[in-house]
């Protein structure tokens, strides 16, 4: 019963979360600069670095 | 001869403003991140419960929404950023001893804070050397934020392991998306206020460090 009460408290919190992020991404979406090729070059490398290093550190564990 | 020297001279103060605030949000980091973790080291020993990573959780979250916008522009800000970091290291406490308690638990731990590690320095250090533009990534990052916290909510009372890891892999994308985007604000210009990108870097760099604990500890 206990657990479920703790689940119940993060969900909470969770959901507040939720609530008060929302308008800061609505307005993030409305106001970012459109990405272009380059951009989107840019950030695939690092991205497949952090995938590649987290698959590497599943094996060493 | 006279034409260029102001342009110069504008150039090299925000140049230096520039270097002054990596400088300092990179200090004030370290000295979170030592905190937070001596914090942890705390809850460690006194063997504190998972109510208290619940109310930790919940004071820090009151204090970033509530309190830090309000002290960020003055020196009490630096009080509160300790206390939010305090009060999440202390909540890992108790995440940190059920991980213990599994078999190869503390190579795990070690494991998950040696790759955070490399994973922030080595995003951190791309973005400040290449100086690229991320300022493109912040609406897709907060939309998969918003998703990914519904996700966690729906998960939480459906309880499916491969959801669970799932969702940290997702999460740690995005955190590393984060770093990236946060490090080119610092950078470019769209952060000028060194309490605040502390704020968000701890946050992501410790948002990679659970999920990545997570994800290791599946294989046990």
């Amino acid at each position: 019963m206990d657990n479920m009460w703790m689940k119940i408290a993060y969900a909470v919190i969770l959901g507040m979360m939720v609530i008060f992020l929302f308008p800061r991404a609505k307005q993030m979406l409305k106001h970012s600069p459109k990405a272009s090729s380059e951009n989107w070059r840019s950030l695939i490398f690092p991205i497949l670095f952090v995938v590649l290093f987290v698959l590497f550190l599943m094996q060493l564990v | 001869m006279n034409q260029f020297q102001p342009s110069i001279a504008r150039t090299s103060g925000s140049a230096l403003a520039t270097n002054k605030l990596i400088r300092n949000t990179y200090t004030l980091l370290s000295l979170t991140l030592l905190f937070s973790a001596l914090m942890a080291g705390v809850s460690m020993v006194l063997h504190v419960g998972f109510t208290a990573n619940l109310l930790a959780f919940g004071g820090s979250i009151i204090l970033m929404w509530f309190v830090l916008p309000r002290t960020a522009n003055s020196t009490a800000g630096i009080g509160v950023v300790f206390a939010i970091t305090g009060l999440l290291g202390f909540g890992l406490g108790p995440v940190l001893n059920y991980y213990l308690a599994m078999q190869n638990g503390s190579q795990t731990i070690m494991t998950a804070l040696g790759g955070t590690g490399v994973i922030f320095l080595g995003l951190s250090g791309y973005a400040l050397t290449t100086r690229k533009d991320f300022s493109f990534l912040g609406g897709m990052l907060f939309v998969g934020i918003l998703v990914v916290l519904v996700a966690l909510i729906a998960n939480m009372f459906l309880n499916i392991p491969a959801m669970s890891l799932g969702l940290s892999a997702v999460i740690i994308v995005l955190m590393s998306g984060f770093i990236l985007f946060d490090t080119s604000r610092i950078v470019n210009g769209g952060e000028t206020n060194y309490i605040l990108a502390t704020v968000s870097l701890y946050l992501s760099i410790y948002n990679i460090f659970i999920h990545l604990l997570n994800i290791l500890s599946a294989r046990d």
